[in-house]
């Protein structure tokens, strides 16, 4: 029993933290939910014909007036909340992971081959870096934004809007893998395993990626699961700014800035359920990033 | 040490550099400058001419020089959508965002580094747990979100302080201040304390972190060998080593509390800077996209010139804790 | 006056109460230099710590009492022991490199420790603060004093640390390896200061060292411990002289004398290097000798690295690592290569297998000339023929790869066994042709000791078929008794496979034992070449008999 706790200790301590279980719990629900939208939910709610105004404005069930059938409610379309949000979380999820993808990608590649080959290449990755740092993540997320505005013809436009948005993330996220990646494979470079690789005549590609790349995942994957959050927020932040994602395939941030008209009114579940939804998701995200970064520093525990 | 600033400004100068290049691709190829000085009734030639005018027919480089040049003497150019000189726009708007920004800047400092110390020292408390799961919800709240709950509770609900705008302000010189009026403060403060959340939650993890590295370090386990006494260690010895890094992070922060500053100014109407970047990006007002981008990357450099020199003045060795210097000679 | 009786450290853990040190004895009396060896893992430094109070969290004393004159240090408050410390107890931290805060000059940091424990106006205390450090032997100590730590040298950082123990006159100074990160030099320097500080101001040491030669050359008594328990204890020339006890009798044979050659170190248990699963690699080994004794010669190598810049206007101070060196290693000997740190001696390692570039120079590998760096191609037949073996056996296995694969990594990438199912059990019979046990193969690095790991960093190179063999201070990182085992392990495959060997180590002692040639490297020249017993017994070069002086030595009659 001992020989197997101390084998898997992740496992263990993940056992013994409370946080991190319901963090995990909460996150697959929503995960869950998103990817299983299209079965779970009541309605469609880009499919104008599947639900109807007469329904609009219902309560939550625990409040009066409320339809059993809406479990949340409705928005003033008469669009099941349930349904929204779970389409929403759907379209969220989808471009704050690609967003990612192509953040890691490119950032961990560009990382690596800084921290090997070092000199002229290094400098010129990390002061482009530098330029990127001076703008952070939403102005670069906004600008790349008003630029394809600028670009791309009015007609194309709507429809290249979840590209152009995972693009503008991902570009105002790769720096952290980057900077990450080539700090640690700068680590790993002094160890004697690279050495040993180097001095056998293994080709660079095969040293960065074989030996170098599993050694340094570790940090990699802390910033992966903080910067899915980032990157959530991030869509949410631009949807919210009326930047991102138009009203008809509505992600959780347009979601909020739709209940934001309801501020004032009674009508409280169209604001404050997106939102809540939205805030557990990245919450849990982040106790799952901070349970990593524990796992992996030891030391902080 | 003088080698040092040196190479610093000479990096601030290729910043500064990259930056104003992209704010002149922006300007030169992102829709055509003269369709959109002009209306539909303008003649061809008239078009030709302006072009000509504006030297758009001239090399690449040329223009680029030009345009910099223009920048540095501080001639931005015209806005497309309000045909005002773009530097007045902005000057108009830079004291709002700098004041909302350096007051939330404060309370994150004045909050987030005893919080980090109280924390990292008492590592094992009930208080620090709670501390540590507040922030982490904190960082997780989308800054919209925090400020239209602020709105909802102390605006709408208790009715105590207003929900957007500036408020009183006072003119000094061209300076509009919010800072000199009761009124002016009421409005200032859910603005502020929106966007000083986020950074407070940083700041406070970026000092907790650093300090019980260093409460590891060997040098604090010989001061305790040798009975230095444990204020003196805390406070004295493992705050200022503590203070060396995060300096350089609150630096980088600064472009953090711009870029937010953009979400914070659009839930409060707050007249600044962000919000003009958001209104030129919906209409496409490039000019002011442009000078917004210098504008900032200036700011963002200024600070960060600050934070160095303030690093000399604390650390002996000049140690460079940046990840790209500093680093053994490769192999 | 310290006296422990049945000290018990316990780490409670989640897996159960971790026992550190366990039923502790120890006395030490005032001027006394008491010695406490062991090897790692034995809990020395643990009695250090609890006897000062500063255990690691969550460390505690489960037993046991620790009494400094009349005073049960068990029974004081937090508050109380802190007073104490400094006051009546201090202590030395093994790196003067982390032990003084960078931030602050050595007066203030001198002058707080001082007023910290006496009621004296901060002009006395830098009078004292001055006077101390001249007593310990830094020059222009009131000018000196200004300066922050990094702008002093390791020795004489390493004597403001010591200043700065003694600065409040305590009666005991626990010194936690307190020479092992300087070179032969300083620490000679550093341990007759221990000396003289124990007989003048009577302070007792407790000198807790691995390093047996350093108890042999000035601990009065010693304690010997193994896993948590003290094995012998009692006056140094009895204890170390004649052991009663079968571990200090083992350790002190383990030891290499600097003053002779012996042949074969004696390990207690010997894990024959041929044993059945072995002959496989063995017979693959022998068959792939179709080169000759292979022997390495560099004429004029001179390297040079940029150091950091100060200036914008001077260039980078450039920073001489290898200075016009040449040597002639023959084929099938071991050639020995000693010197300090910062000396060169890596660097060689490096540019004969092309990790560094020389400025100037070449290099012959076997009669055909070895391009150097860059030029030197991937697929050079010296990739294959040049192995070595590392200082570090914690980082010179990917941790990431089982050791089945490292192994198997090396046949694969030099295609001598296409089949991947017969690279599997050649590198199982490496594996135990250099003592290991055959499931290793399918474990990860970090489950096994520093002992077992280097083993596997060996069968990693002989998988190559390697002629020239490069070990890098393959035995600084290993505890005495290993070292002796992994020492006879490469006499024995040199021998038997007709390796040639370049064998870099600071250690003399070491390199005796190992090397039929032996070459003296300081600052990045060669000082001296010479036949190795020739060069111990009688050195030419001054800086020769210096390093030779300075290295403690036990009396010939011990651990014979």
């Amino acid at each position: 029993m001992m020989a197997f706790l101390k084998k898997y200790e992740g496992l263990w301590l993940f056992v013994h933290s409370p946080a991190a279980i319901i963090a995990a719990a909460v996150a697959m629900v929503i995960i869950f939910g998103a990817v299983f939208a299209s079965g779970i939910a009541l309605v469609d709610p880009y499919d104008l014909a599947s639900f109807s105004l007469f329904d609009g404005l219902l309560p939550p069930v625990w409040q009066e007036g409320a339809n059993p059938k809406y479990l949340l409610g409705t928005d003033d379309q008469g669009r099941d909340m349930i349904s929204s949000i779970l389409y929403g979380a759907r379209v969220s999820l989808i471009i704050g992971l690609s967003a990612l993808a192509i953040a890691a990608f490119l950032g961990v590649g560009l990382g690596l081959a800084a921290g090997y080959y070092g000199g002229r290449f290094d400098i010129i990755v990390m002061r482009i870096a530098d330029v990127q740092l001076a703008l952070p993540a939403i102005l670069t997320a906004l600008l790349i934004d008003g630029i394809a505005r600028g670009l791309l013809p009015q007609s194309i436009q709507q429809d290249l809007r979840v590209a152009v948005l995972t693009l503008a993330i991902a570009m105002s996220l790769w720096v952290n893998f980057a900077r990450t990646a080539r700090a640690s494979t700068f680590v790993e470079m002094n160890k004697e395993y690279v050495h040993a690789a180097i001095m056998m005549g293994q080709r660079p590609s095969r040293v960065m990626f074989v030996h170098i790349l599993p050694n340094v995942l570790g940090p990699l994957l802390v910033i992966m699961t903080v910067d899915l959050a980032s990157a959530i927020l991030l869509e949410a932040t631009l949807s919210f700014l009326g930047i991102g994602l138009p009203a008809d395939s509505p992600s959780l941030g347009t979601l909020i800035r739709i209940g934001m008209q309801f501020l004032l009114s009674g009508e409280w579940w169209i604001l404050w359920i997106p939102t809540i939804v939205l805030v557990a998701l990245v919450v849990s995200i982040n106790i799952l990033g901070d349970f990593l970064r524990d796992i992996f520093n030891p030391r902080l525990r | 040490m003088v080698y040092f600033i040196l190479k610093r400004i000479v990096q601030s100068v290729f910043v500064m550099a990259a930056v104003a290049f992209l704010a002149f691709s922006l300007f030169r190829f992102v829709g055509d400058p003269v369709t959109q000085m002009t209306g539909v009734e303008t003649s061809v030639e008239d078009q030709e001419r302006l072009r000509d005018e504006l030297g758009l027919n001239d090399p690449f480089v040329y223009q680029f020089v030009r345009f910099t040049h223009e920048m540095v003497l501080g001639d931005f150019g015209f806005s497309y959508r309000t045909r005002q000189p773009v530097a007045n726009m902005i000057a108009d708007r830079i004291p709002a965002t700098l004041e909302l920004g350096v007051v939330a800047l404060i309370i994150s400092l004045m909050v987030g580094v005893p919080a980090g110390v109280y924390t990292a020292l008492n590592s094992r408390g009930v208080m620090t747990q709670t501390i540590l799961m507040t922030t982490l919800v904190g960082v997780s709240i989308p800054t919209f979100v925090i400020g239209i709950m602020l709105i909802f509770i102390f605006g709408v609900q208790l009715g105590w302080l207003p929900t957007f705008g500036r408020g009183g302000t006072v003119h000094i010189g061209n300076w509009q201040s919010s800072l000199f009026t009761i009124d002016g403060w009421r409005a200032l403060l859910l603005p502020a304390i929106t966007l000083g959340v986020y950074q407070l939650t940083l700041t406070m993890r970026l000092v907790r972190a650093e300090m019980m590295e260093v409460m590891r370090s060997d040098y604090i386990r010989f001061g305790m060998a040798r009975g230095v006494p444990m204020r003196s260690l805390y406070y004295k010895h493992a705050l200022k080593n503590t203070l060396v890094p995060v300096i350089t992070i609150v630096g980088l922060q600064f472009g953090g509390v711009i870029a937010f500053s953009i979400v914070t100014e659009s839930v409060f109407q707050w007249p600044g800077l962000g919000l003009l970047f958001l209104e030129s990006i919906r209409f496409v007002d490039i000019p002011v996209m442009g000078v917004y981008l210098v504008v900032i990357a200036f700011f963002f450099v200024l600070v960060n010139l600050v934070v160095d020199l303030l690093y000399v003045a604390i650390d002996p060795r000049l140690r460079i804790r940046d990840v790209h210097d500093g680093l053994p000679e490769k192999i | 006056m310290l006296s422990i009786k049945g000290l018990t450290v316990k780490f409670p853990s989640r897996f159960g109460d971790f026992t550190a040190i366990e039923d502790v004895h120890m006395t030490i009396k005032p001027g006394e230099i008491h010695g406490l060896v062991g090897e790692s893992g034995a809990g020395k430094s643990t009695v250090g710590a609890a006897v000062i109070g500063l255990l690691q969290s969550p460390g505690y004393v489960a037993g046991g009492t620790i009494s400094l004159g009349e005073t049960d240090l068990q029974s004081l408050t937090f508050a109380q022991a802190h007073e104490l410390r400094g006051d009546r107890i201090s202590m030395i931290f093994q790196d003067p490199q982390t032990s003084l805060n960078p931030l602050m000059t050595i007066e203030d940091q001198l002058i707080e420790t001082i007023q910290a424990h006496s009621d004296v106006s901060e002009a006395t205390a830098r009078k004292q603060a001055v006077d101390l450090l001249e007593e310990i032997g830094i020059q222009d100590a009131s000018a000196r004093i200004k300066a922050y730590p990094h702008q002093f040298s390791g020795g004489m950082r390493q004597r403001v640390v010591i200043a700065l123990a003694i600065c409040t006159d305590p009666d005991l100074i626990i010194a936690d390896e307190p020479t092992t990160a300087l070179d032969v030099a300083v620490q000679s320097q550093v341990l007759d200061l221990i000396q003289r500080l124990a007989k003048e101001r009577q302070i007792a040491f407790m000198l807790i060292t691995h390093d047996i030669g350093v108890i042999a050359q000035v601990a009065d008594r010693v304690t010997v411990m193994r896993n948590g328990h003290v094995m012998e204890s009692g006056e140094t020339a009895q204890v170390l002289g004649m052991p009663k006890n079968a571990y200090t009798l083992s350790l002190m044979r383990a030891v290499p004398p600097l003053d002779r050659k012996i042949d074969r170190f004696h390990v207690p248990k010997e894990d024959g290097i041929a044993s059945a699963q072995g002959n496989m690699a063995e017979r693959w080994l022998l068959e792939g000798q179709r080169h000759d004794l292979t022997g390495l010669s560099v004429e004029n190598l001179t390297v040079a690295f940029e150091g950091p810049r100060t200036s914008l206007f001077c260039k980078p101070p450039t920073y001489v690592a290898l200075n016009d060196v040449s040597l002639n290693i023959k084929p099938g000997s071991i050639m020995g290569l000693v010197g300090e740190s910062g000396s060169g001696k890596s660097t060689l390692a490096k540019v004969i297998t092309g990790l560094v570039t020389p400025q100037k120079g070449v290099m012959n590998l076997g009669g055909a000339a070895l391009p150097a760096g860059k030029s030197r191609s991937r697929h050079h037949l010296s990739r294959q023929l040049v192995q070595m073996v590392f200082q570090d056996p914690y980082s010179s296995l990917n941790s990431r790869h089982r050791v089945g694969d490292i192994l198997a990594e090396t046949l694969w990438f030099y295609g001598f066994i296409k089949d991947p199912t017969e690279r599997k059990n050649m590198a199982a019979s490496m594996l135990s042709l250099v003592g290991m046990p055959l499931d290793a193969i399918s474990k990860y690095p970090h489950q096994f000791s520093g002992g077992q790991r280097q083993r596997i960093a060996v069968a990693r190179a002989l998988l190559a078929r390697p002629r020239f063999l490069i070990c890098d201070e393959p035995t600084s990182a290993l505890d005495v008794s290993i070292q002796a085992e992994i020492l006879n392990l490469l006499k024995d495959l040199q021998a038997k496979f007709g390796l040639t060997i370049l064998f870099i180590s600071h250690n003399l002692a070491v390199v005796r034992q190992m090397a039929d040639d032996t070459a003296v490297l300081r600052n990045g020249k060669i000082e001296e070449v010479n036949n190795t017993e020739a060069l111990y017994e009688n050195p030419q070069h001054e800086y020769t008999k210096s390093l030779l002086a300075q290295t403690p030595v036990m009396p010939p009659s011990w651990g014979a």
